[in-house]
């Protein structure tokens, strides 16, 4: 969907974007009175395929076990939307994308991007399609920032809100995750102060760490343990050397370079930037409670046992928040030792939760 | 859920039990009501389709946070021992506590908060002081298992038993006034109010008290 000259996005950092485009898939049909649309929030280095196979990667969309036919975010019953992040590199504009005053890719000209611009982008989306009211709005991790940003800002346009380990704020902790994981692209000198796109080069080694060091905090000790223990990697003995020689090296080496692949190292500064900055209490006087007073939308909060990027005490805050707001709120606690993504994963107690809130939902929505 | 310590007596031509219909009764029409231990929903979506309620709901397990939100109920999984603390002061019209006091760490903290979230709070509970818990443990010399009280000593939830008269005596302490005060007799059905309270402290099975702060 292209907004041209005459429609820019207003972002936090002060400046009128335009053009600009967002990149977005559909599924399921959107019914007559348009009441049954739902809103997927991807997170930091997902995309728009949320239950499609990966034109870059092939491989299959991301949130198959959430979102399909008879999925608890059911495509038979609700027209599903799901866009790419302003600041993305899947279609949507962001740094990669060219400036037009100058012909080149913005780079680091591109405006620093906030999750509130992030959901005003799928806002103008969703007027575009012509939907007043979503029914709901579900989204993991930096997902889940967006569905409360969603609720925050346009609580008469979200029935039912279903933010999925996640936090109101980004900890300190995370934040220092994120600038470890920026200044490793930074420090490759393939990097070109951002300018790589136009010097035909590609920071490929500087993001590959950061994705090491990024995964490693979305899993857990125990599932670590369990699926890679201190095994060797196809050798019986260490090599006395710095190759691979443990399972745990050789996965994350993996998952270094698979992700260049697909990933764009200065939407990778712009989106976990994006994160950092999001405080939703900040900008209601330091209540969190505050920004959703006297909401409609009801909410059902979400968190796993062993998630300690965004724990449970995150999720805890919101729910509070919530209730001091006299906020319609659910919150379940699921037991997982998978870590942050768990919600990604074969969860059957998440999906009972989602499922058993959804329908309740749609039936009061009268779209059951 | 199977709530600790009861046996629920079920009406016949509604199905719903009977302490859940003495409850409803309790509680005005259209006003905003947290359950607290409210299990899988029943006494929650009673009051929300017989009395018109805002109604929340704090449960301890997943199984009943879920089967709560197959129903459409907002209620949130905690503990009411810790979970009391963070609600806002006359955030709602009626706090619940349905046979669970007996089962929390802290039942004066428990009802202290009871009385400071809600304007008025509803707490029922199994009576120790029944006849034939006496009889078990006085002339038996046995902790008392009965259909009531199905869970041997080592077992239990229920960690602080009362009587109703230890639970009248609890209000008094907190300061909080009795609105109604109801027995239910071992066929669940309310006991007359013109009996005196040592009556009731034999014979009740279950007490039902409507407490307002004072």
């Amino acid at each position: 969907m292209r907004f041209g000259p005459d429609e820019p996005l207003m972002m936090d950092a002060g400046i009128a974007l335009a053009p600009w485009q967002i990149a977005y898939q559909t599924y399921g049909t959107l019914n007559a009175d348009k009441s049954n649309a739902v809103l997927i929030c991807h997170a930091l280095t997902g995309d728009q395929h949320v239950a499609n196979d990966n034109p870059v990667t092939g491989k299959p969309g991301w949130w198959l076990t959430m979102v399909g036919p008879g999925r608890p975010v059911d495509t038979d019953r609700f027209f599903v939307i799901c866009a790419n992040v302003i600041g993305g590199c899947m279609g949507t504009t962001g740094p990669a994308s060219i400036n037009p005053a100058t012909g080149q890719p913005y780079a680091l000209d591109f405006p620093v991007v906030t999750i509130p611009d992030m959901v005003r982008a799928q806002a103008a989306l969703i007027d575009r399609l012509g939907i007043e009211k979503l029914f709901c709005v579900v989204g993991g991790s930096m997902g889940g920032m967006q569905v409360l940003q969603w609720a925050a800002a346009y609580p008469d346009r979200v029935f039912a809100a279903l933010p999925i380990a996640t936090a109101a704020r980004h900890s300190a902790q995370n934040i220092a995750f994120h600038e470890v994981g920026r200044q490793a692209v930074m420090a490759d000198p393939e990097w070109r102060g951002g300018r790589y796109l136009n010097e035909g080069t590609r920071p490929s080694k500087g993001l590959a760490v950061a994705r090491m060091g990024a995964h490693i905090t979305y899993l857990s000790e125990v599932a670590l343990h369990r699926k890679f223990g201190r095994n060797f990697q196809d050798r019986a003995a260490p090599t006395f050397s710095f190759d691979a020689d443990f399972q745990i090296e050789s996965y994350l080496r993996y998952q270094g370079i698979a992700f260049v692949e697909r990933f764009d190292a200065n939407s990778y500064l712009y989106v976990t930037r994006a994160m950092d900055y999001f405080d939703i209490a900040a900008e209601h006087g330091g209540s969190l409670a505050k920004a959703f007073k006297g909401t409609p939308t009801r909410f059902c909060v979400i968190s796993f046992t062993s998630d300690w990027l965004f724990p449970t005490s995150d999720s805890r805050a919101i729910v509070h928040a919530l209730n001091a707001a006299a906020a319609s709120v659910a919150f379940v606690e699921v037991e997982s030792d998978k870590g942050h993504d768990a919600f990604l994963l074969e969860e059957p107690e998440m999906f009972a939760a989602a499922r058993g809130f959804i329908d309740a939902a749609a039936r009061a929505r009268g779209i059951a | 859920m199977s709530l600790p310590g009861t046996l629920p007596l079920t009406d016949m031509a509604s199905g719903h039990r009977l302490d859940f219909l003495l409850v409803a009764d309790m509680v005005e029409p259209g006003s905003r009501v947290l359950d607290v231990g409210c299990g899988d929903g029943a006494l929650l979506s009673l009051l929300r389709d017989r009395r018109g309620v805002d109604g929340r709901g704090i449960e301890i397990s997943r199984e009943g946070v879920n089967a709560c939100l197959a129903k459409g109920l907002p209620v949130i999984q905690g503990d009411a021992d810790t979970d009391l603390a963070d609600y806002p002061d006359d955030a709602f019209d009626y706090v619940i506590l349905s046979q669970t006091i007996q089962a929390t760490r802290q039942p004066k903290v428990v009802l202290e908060h009871l009385l400071r979230i809600g304007r008025r709070a509803i707490v029922s509970f199994p009576n120790f002081g029944h006849w034939r818990v006496r009889v078990d443990l006085g002339l038996r010399g046995r902790m008392p298992m009965t259909e009531n009280l199905p869970y041997s000593w080592y077992d239990t939830p229920n960690i602080h038993f009362c009587t109703i008269r230890d639970f009248v005596e609890l209000c008094r302490e907190v300061g909080a006034g009795m609105e109604k005060a109801v027995a239910l007799n071992a066929g669940g059905q309310p006991m007359r109010v013109t009996l005196p309270w040592w009556v009731w402290n034999l014979f009740g099975e279950q007490g039902v008290f409507l407490l307002k702060r004072r």
